[in-house]
């Protein structure tokens, strides 16, 4: 066991954990932060997506050590339902989700794709989407919300609020 | 729960009432103890607000009004994918005169009253469809008497408008929430005459789900996310060969990992059949898990290494195949129209096993507790047989049993069968203490149930008119309800195999036609998944009327049209279809379309696939799709559900199935239990019919004509016939 100090969404969290634990279970199970999710545990399907420093990680494969004294940011630090991101805007006008599981993921994924491509193509989109496994088979509305959460922001990266 | 909060039913015509007096009541009634689904949090602030003042009153069991204008509308389907969640309320909502924005959603946990609320068999809304707008009428009706008591006025002369009763004459009102106490004194009126299609406010629109925002920032409860103070976390080893035993257990390494609490000797129970276990408890998940893998464990397997292989299971379909099936249904003279025939045409179509492979793995929550009561937080496809099965396994009365199902991670069928929750109630009858199973993907991949893998024995006949003289489909393979649940009439069809290909369901004006099925058993446990046998026997069924047309040197989509000539609603499907994806559109060199149909579930639903060659293989260009599932709720999400059966139609005929091997699953994890992902999804549009028929299912019906009408369109663009599935999309010639 180690003392570990993660900051997730702005916030630090404090605790004493195995460091070879993924970063997903100190996310869900330590720090309470269940929007991000397990779905297979060896970054095949993306459900466990979250930001470190910046960039699209996957937590469940992620030692919690090795997250100590970077920026974790998990899908509540996103954007909430009075507060929402332009991704999870175009989500909810697309109607994307079905059971919603794997839908933290994915606009995890979102989320730092149109923050390095602010216009994506179908191909950036596919390029940056593959790693995000839908079982509901959404994949098209996921587009569609991608290239309307483009079209919608304003400015240079989407800051999205 | 509420109807055990007050059972003053103050006479015998008012027992439907149910009067859930004080706070104690609006707690009870609500299921969830942690923060769930919205529901609970807005009537737990209603009650913050005016404590002493709020009484809600379930008029119906449906219908729960309380005094200070809250509507709760009950949801007895709990919602894996399908908007259930949003499909019951907009039922009742539509007579009941409530806008979906002024009503709090529930789920309902298994009692009685509710009737079945089983998620499966794309249901909901076919059953639903006169109960539950009868239910939303009959509180409407209650308000209005209400009203024209309380006012001393003509019945007739007020009306039920966004959870008001206004008063023509004079335009007064008062909401539902003022007229509730005195509604809920009077008798349940019934045979409610319902509004006609053209009337409808709510249903047939597409108006957004009301769960959505809580789905996009993470705030939607799943069974993975349920927690319970005091609640230990397991993760259970089981024996390689499903069926095989403990011989001995060594924890001690297990015991050392810090967190562990215990190590016990678990089962996981089966319909049929209890199997072995090691469960790992701990003080979380990762611990359990990491006790998991240090624990030795010698296993008995039996003979499944040798006997349990899926090589060995098909080469039983293919003997079988040999042998003369009972029939679904049975027209003129297959063998004899054959033996005439001009033409002979036989083909063997197989179909793997399949997991269901939910992004949610199975996980429960179970406390049994000290006083004979059980509690269940789990994803489950109905709360009804939860406590059906828990209670009989834990020889409880079902009145100590209480079950809180939170949204399902996707189910498909997997999460109706409830090993997992029963593995949780032994663990925490051991335990005396709450806990949690998860299972891993591994689990999930290697330990089924499975769509069972079945072969579609095809024969057929041609005359030298060009004419499709004979059909005959026999499916072969595993019974669920032989398996499951031990009652495969012998002698006859198993009752369930024959939806989508009995002649009911689909019927071609072939003279000579046999629909039949043969069972052969396997040990590889097996279950519905998605659309059920229609999944494997719609790929043969409709593969083989392409090669019949072929063979006919007729057009696949205007052979089917004569054919179908006269079934309306067949023909009017096929018809949109032809325009709706410019069937008859020359098309450039190397590329092909194809064409399926079949009505399961209630709904006739075909597709169109145009694909294109690509290196050695095809890659699929287009998808066009229409549905006829009658009179409809949501047509956003008859769309969302059918892009989903294509998603998972594609997957299923393309992606590697479940094999057995020295009694093992061959497969994994999604990097060998591959499916479809974002860079090989194709362009999908879907077409609703529009008319006035009764409601069919909308959550599979899209799925069976998938893998044939994407394998006749590898054929028309490669002259390749596809008869096994799974294959590889870039590796065809």
């Amino acid at each position: 066991m180690a003392a570990i100090t993660l900051t997730i969404n702005g916030k630090s969290h404090e605790m004493d954990v195995d460091p070879r634990m993924p970063l997903l279970w100190a996310i869900r199970d330590v720090a309470g932060l269940k929007g991000t999710k397990f779905g297979c545990g060896i970054s095949q399907c993306g459900a466990c997506t979250v930001h470190i420093d910046g960039k699209p990680s996957r937590s469940c494969s992620y030692p919690v050590q090795a997250a100590a004294g970077k920026k974790i940011t998990t899908i509540e630090g996103i954007g909430s339902e009075d507060n929402l991101h332009a991704v999870q805007k175009a989500w909810i006008e697309e109607q994307v989700p079905q059971c919603g599981y794997c839908q933290s993921g994915q606009i995890m994924s979102a989320v730092a794709l149109l923050e390095s491509k602010p216009k994506p193509t179908d191909e950036d989109i596919d390029n940056a989407m593959s790693g995000n496994i839908c079982r509901c088979g959404t994949y098209q509305r996921v587009r569609k919300a991608i290239h309307s959460a483009a079209a919608n922001k304003k400015g240079n990266g989407i800051t999205g609020k | 729960m509420a109807s055990q909060v007050n059972k003053r039913a103050e006479n015998a015509t008012r027992r439907d009432f149910m009067k859930i007096a004080g706070l104690s009541g609006v707690g009870l009634m609500l299921g969830f103890t942690t923060k769930a689904n919205g529901a609970v949090a807005s009537v737990v602030n209603i009650s913050e607000q005016a404590p002493a003042a709020v009484l809600s009153f379930e008029l119906l069991p449906f219908v729960v009004i309380d005094n200070a204008g809250g509507i709760t509308l009950i949801n007895h389907r709990p919602d894996m994918g399908q908007a259930t969640w949003q499909a019951v309320p907009m039922m009742i909502a539509e007579e009941l005169e409530v806008s979906l924005d002024q009503i709090k959603i529930q789920q309902s946990d298994g009692l009685r009253k509710y009737g079945g609320q089983l998620s499966g068999g794309s249901s909901t809304v076919r059953t639903g469809w006169g109960r539950l707008r009868q239910a939303g009428a009959a509180a409407r009706e209650m308000f209005v008497q209400a009203a024209a008591t309380r006012w001393n006025a003509n019945k007739a002369d007020c009306y039920a408008k966004e959870g008001k009763i206004y008063h023509k004459p004079t335009g007064k009102s008062l909401t539902y929430g003022e007229l509730v106490e005195d509604a809920s004194k009077l008798v349940v009126p019934k045979d409610i005459p319902l509004k006609a299609k053209k009337d409808f406010k709510v249903l047939g629109k597409s108006l957004p789900r009301p769960e959505v925002p809580s789905k996009v920032t993470g705030q939607a409860q799943f069974g993975m996310d349920v927690e319970v103070p005091g609640m230990l976390f397991a993760s259970i080893e089981r024996c390689p060969a499903i069926h095989g035993k403990v011989v001995s257990i060594d924890d001690t390494n297990a015991k050392k990992v810090a967190g562990v609490k215990m190590v016990v000797k678990a089962e996981r129970p089966l319909p049929y059949k209890t199997l072995e276990s090691v469960a790992v408890l701990a003080d979380n998940y990762w611990a359990a898990l990491q006790g998991r893998k240090a624990l030795k464990i010698q296993w008995d397997n039996g003979n499944y290494p040798a006997e349990m292989t899926t090589d060995k299971y098909f080469a039983q379909l293919r003997e079988a195949a040999k042998k003369e099936a009972p029939s679904y249904s049975n027209i003129g003279n297959v063998s004899e129209a054959i033996g005439k025939a001009a033409k002979k045409l036989e083909a063997q179509y197989e179909t793997p096993f399949l997991a269901h492979a939910p992004m949610e793995p199975e996980v429960a929550v179970a406390h049994v507790k000290e006083d004979g009561t059980c509690e269940i937080w789990a994803p489950v496809q109905g709360p009804d047989g939860a406590i059906e099965q828990v209670s009989q396994y834990l020889g409880i009365a079902p009145e100590k049993m209480k079950v809180n199902v939170p949204f399902l991670g996707g189910a498909f069928g997997r999460k109706a069968y409830l090993d997992f929750v029963l593995e949780a109630v032994n663990l925490s009858k051991q335990a005396k203490a709450p806990v949690k199973v998860v299972w891993t993907r591994e689990d999930d991949i290697q330990q089924g149930p499975y769509r069972p893998g079945m072969l579609s024995a095809m024969r057929g006949g041609v005359d030298a008119n060009g004419n499709i003289v004979a059909f005959e489909h026999t499916l072969i393979g595993e019974s669920i309800s032989g398996q499951v649940f031990k009652s495969f009439p012998e002698g006859k069809p198993d009752p369930w195999a024959g939806e989508g290909i009995s002649h009911e369901e689909s019927p071609y004006a072939f003279p000579n036609a046999k629909v039949g099925f043969t069972r052969v058993t396997t040990d590889i446990p097996i279950v519905w998944w998605r659309s059920v046998y229609a999944s494997n026997s719609g790929f043969g069924h409709e593969s083989f009327v392409d090669e019949l047309a072929h063979a006919a040197g007729k057009d696949p989509l205007a052979v089917r049209m004569e054919l179908m000539k006269d079934q309306p609603r067949f023909l009017n499907v096929l018809k949109t279809l032809g325009e709706k994806s410019n069937w008859n559109q020359k098309l450039p060199a190397g590329m092909g379309k194809g064409i399926a149909i079949t009505k399961s579930f209630g709904s006739i639903c075909g597709h169109v696939v145009y694909v294109k060659k690509e290196g050695t293989g095809v890659k699929i260009d287009r998808v066009v799709s229409v549905i006829d599932c009658g009179m409809y709720v949501n047509p956003d999400n008859i769309r969302a559900q059918t892009e989903g059966n294509i998603v998972m139609g594609i997957s299923a005929a393309t992606k590697p199935g479940i094999t057995f091997a020295d009694g093992k699953v061959q497969q994994s994890n999604f990097h060998q239990y591959r499916v479809l992902r974002m860079n090989e999804m194709p362009k999908v549009e879907i077409h609703i019919i529009e008319n006035e028929e009764a409601p069919g299912g909308v959550g599979e019906p899209g799925l069976p004509p998938v893998a044939a009408a994407l394998c006749n369109a590898i054929f028309s663009a490669t002259g390749q016939r596809i008869r096994k599935l799974p294959f590889d999309l870039s590796k065809l010639s």
